[in-house]
């Protein structure tokens, strides 16, 4: 028993690594100017705990395997440099770890979180709610009107609460439904709930933020490839939770321009 | 320590059948009874996660009978989006709660603690029983929310603000369901701090002569140091349980911020923050995954020692990294709150804590491999689900580094990836722990052994089974599924569906194993060969005692204890172990001072 054990751990290390080695189900691919960032840290980090994941199964397997051959009649054998040395190599090693990722990793939350977005960044604001998420583009004046909260009227497509009747600022702004971005130019994505909380998730971009009912939040970013992606809620919302999501358009400024226009016709 | 001249526990051997087996005050009555209600709560949080996996790997799936257990939620036998998440919510509560709590702390802990420290008894044995029934009650709310309109409730064991606070407008079971889910979650808090109380004051005031602290058991210290983190744990979330029922019933808005919007119609909500609720749930959340981890450490310690015939290399090295998790458990439980919207500067304060917490973990697990090497390591079935929990603790302990870390979280953050990782790490290593301990004291406690072969045949099918369900999650969560979601209509999910199916299939057999234990058990508790007093030739007091033991744990005479608790193959003693009750004169070179 004792054997087929061993044999048993020593099969689900290198089981379980495989997918890992092989990239059989791999990271999203990474659109983002920062995402190297976070993907090397990944590697970095499956590395180092792959090598201590399959180094321990495989001691584990080999000490069971030998040390249940024992016989009553053997003495116990301690191990070289006992408990002392078990603490001083465990402090060493995974200190350093620790402290390596921690700078590193330190390092790329950094340049995601603590950087503020460039000022020419385009504002973009994105509004989640039970179960949709809307954007909308400041317009001609750069301008985003204010938001009245008993305003909202799902059904006149009033999904912000704008009153475009009064307020200056309002009467450019353009809502959608999808969001689309130019490629290589940095977005400044202002956050807002309408009901619950909700998460902005787009693996491909790199972010990953919440949206929280009476915080208003932000995150940047540049997205540095022209395609059609989706952008789904991680924060659990209610029953239609796993169908909120929207698409990503990232497009060439030319494409861009186009669509703003076009959907800046459509208000 | 208590003075053995005066009777600590006032209470006499019951006669009725409802003091001695329903209203008991005796400890290990009250040991089993907890014992039970993990048991009954395993059964159900496991046939809820069937339930789930069928869902989640065949959406439209007619699953016989559901209809039965939910007209609303299964018309037709299939499972509505709404159903789903409320089954979710209720397998990761009951699991978390009423079996990973209750099992490993205080049903091993109740039974065993008062007998390895040497006491009669806890020392507040009303407090005890009220511990128990009134887990009992929180137990019976929470089964109850099935069987009422509008629950349970589907906002998942966290129970995250506002989806929580502002009642049934939020969608179905957010109503009466939050109530239920918060008013058993208070009242269970209020079993665990009435049975931490007394499981500190036995540890503190009530250890029999000769026995110092040092000179407790591995697993007594797990509980002991649980019982402090339960104590400081629990009173944290029934606060936080109070304030969300208050928003509920009393129009307060503690979770609840201004201006939200639900159906067109601003909500009567101002001042609260939803963030409050995240703060107060994990510094009660992240406290408790160790509550779950650490006496399964203990026990997985105590029957290692036993079966490898040695003590550990360092007793010491293993008690401090314990309390150290214990200490630094507090101090990292923002982890789980790097994508929040918190200040992304607090989630690097987090963030090092994390990280350095796996140091504590790291020599635990060293210190149990350099014990292993030159051991006379015996293969049974509780010794192999205490190596199967070192196991699961090392595949879960390293997907922690990645979760520790703020900027891979960002990609990671609620998805299966974190699923796997908890799954490992905290549940399957404490239901290890769990069985450890079930095939280790089952004669003590009952008089009988358990079927060695059953035993064996469950814990290999059980660890391939746990490694076949959980790793498959972590390469999800790379991929980016999310979790918490009842179907994958994403395109970039779709294609991960046959992994899910892989996992559900995966987990149907592996539950099924599970009834060769329930079969042991049971089968074992009445027909099961007569165990003697120390069966594993063990040395703390458990095995010096009768078994099953009397009623005030030691007859007549109460033990007196000469020896550090792990005295096994010393050079010059009479036989291989040296009990701690033995006046037998040794020089113990065995504890690295």
């Amino acid at each position: 028993m004792a054997k087929l054990f061993a044999v048993v751990i020593v099969l689900i290390a290198i089981g379980s690594a495989i997918p890992i080695i092989m990239n059989t189900w791999p990271l999203p691919q990474d659109i983002s100017v920062h995402g190297h960032l976070i993907d090397e840290q990944y590697a970095d980090t499956m590395l180092e705990t792959g090598v201590a994941f399959l180094s321990s199964q495989f001691l584990l397997a080999f000490f069971i395997w030998k040390f249940s051959q024992s016989k009553p009649t053997d003495k116990i054998k301690r191990f070289p440099g006992g408990a002392a040395g078990l603490v001083t190599a465990a402090f060493l090693l995974v200190g350093t770890e620790v402290l390596a990722l921690g700078i590193f990793g330190a390092k790329a939350w950094g340049d995601v979180y603590l950087t503020p977005p460039a000022p020419n960044a385009l504002q973009v604001q994105v509004q989640a709610g039970q179960f949709a998420f809307y954007f909308r583009y400041p317009g001609p004046d750069g301008k985003f009107g204010p938001l009245h909260p008993s305003q909202i009227n799902e059904a006149n497509a009033n999904f912000f609460g704008l009153d475009t009747t009064n307020d200056q600022d309002s009467k450019d702004d353009i809502v959608t439904a999808e969001m689309a971005i130019p490629v290589n130019r940095e977005v400044h994505l202002l956050m807002h709930s309408k009901d619950l909380g909700h998460s902005f998730y787009v693996p491909e971009l790199r972010i990953q933020q919440d949206f929280v009912p009476g915080l208003d939040l932000s995150v940047h970013f540049t997205a540095t490839k022209v395609g059609r992606y989706e952008i789904v809620c991680t924060q659990l919302c209610g029953l239609g939770h796993y169908n909120m999501k929207a698409y990503l358009e990232v497009k060439s400024p030319e494409d861009y321009d186009a669509w703003i226009k076009q959907q800046a016709a459509l208000q | 320590m208590h003075d053995m001249s005066q009777p600590a526990v006032q209470h006499g051997a019951p006669t009725s059948f409802m003091g001695k087996h329903i209203f008991s005050l005796d400890h290990k009555v009250i040991g089993k009874q907890y014992y039970a209600l993990a048991l009954v709560a395993a059964v159900i949080g496991m046939v809820l996660s069937w339930l789930m996996r069928l869902h989640l790997g065949w959406a439209n799936l007619a699953i016989p009978g559901l209809h039965l257990l939910s007209p609303g939620g299964a018309p037709g036998n299939v499972m509505t989006p709404e159903y789903y998440l409320q089954l979710m919510t209720m397998h990761g509560t009951i699991m978390v709660f009423f079996v990973l709590t209750t099992a490993p702390f205080a049903a091993f802990g109740n039974f065993f603690l008062p007998i390895q420290t040497g006491a009669e008894d806890m020392p507040f044995p009303h407090f005890n029983m009220m511990s128990f029934w009134v887990t009992f009650v929180a137990f019976l709310v929470m089964v109850a929310s099935f069987f009422v309109p509008d629950a349970p409730t589907l906002g998942g064991w966290t129970q995250y603000a506002p989806l929580s606070a502002v009642g049934a407008v939020a969608g179905p079971g957010q109503g009466m369901g939050v109530v239920l889910w918060a008013a058993s979650i208070g009242i269970f808090c209020i079993g665990q701090l009435l049975g931490s109380l007394n499981f500190i004051t036995t540890t503190l005031d009530m250890r029999c002569k000769g026995m110092s602290l040092m000179r407790l058991p591995l697993s007594a210290w797990a509980w002991f140091i649980t019982a402090i983190m339960a104590l400081t744990a629990f009173a944290v979330l029934m606060p936080a349980c109070i304030l969300l029922i208050l928003d509920h019933v009393a129009g307060t808005s503690f979770f609840a911020p201004s201006g939200m919007v639900i159906n067109d119609q601003v909500l009567p909500h101002s001042g609260g923050s939803t963030l409050l609720w995240q703060h107060l749930f994990w510094f009660f959340g992240h406290p408790e995954v160790y509550i779950a981890i650490i006496p399964g450490m203990g026990i997985v310690s105590h029957i290692l020692v036993t079966n490898m015939r040695r003590p550990m290399l360092s007793h010491r090295v293993i008690i401090y990294s314990m309390g150290s998790l214990a200490v630094l458990s507090y101090m990292v439980y923002g982890h789980h709150m790097f994508v929040s919207g918190m200040n992304p500067i607090s989630s690097l304060a987090f963030s090092f804590p994390t990280l350095v917490i796996t140091i504590p973990s790291a020599i635990i697990v060293l210190i149990w491999l350099g014990s292993l090497y030159g051991s006379k390591l015996r293969i049974n079935s509780a010794s192999l689900f205490a190596l199967g929990f070192i196991s699961m603790f090392i595949s879960g302990g390293v997907s922690g580094f990645f979760l520790a870390q703020p900027s891979l979280d960002i990609m990671l953050h609620a998805t299966y990836f974190v699923v796997g990782h908890f799954h490992l790490v905290m549940a399957v290593a404490a239901m290890f722990g769990i069985f450890a301990g079930t095939y280790f004291w089952f004669p003590k406690m009952t008089g009988r052994m358990m079927n060695e072969g059953l035993g064996k045949a469950h814990f290999i099918l059980s660890f391939i089974g746990a490694y076949c369900i959980f790793m498959p999650f972590h390469y999800l969560g790379i991929a980016g599924n999310v979790r918490r979601y009842q179907a994958f209509t994403d395109d970039y999910l779709i294609p991960l569906i046959p992994v899910h199916k892989f996992i559900t299939v995966a987990a149907i057999l592996t539950g099924f194993a599970q009834l060769i234990f329930v079969y042991n058990l049971i089968y074992s508790r009445f027909k099961g060969v007569s165990a003697t007093d120390n069966p594993w030739q063990g040395t703390s007091l458990e095995w010096s005692t009768a078994t099953p033991p009397p009623h005030n744990n030691f007859g007549d005479h109460m033990p007196v204890v000469y020896h550090d608790p792990y005295q096994y193959s010393v050079e010059g003693a009479s036989a291989d172990f040296i009990m701690q009750t033995s006046p037998e004169k040794i020089s113990s070179p065995d504890e690295e001072k």
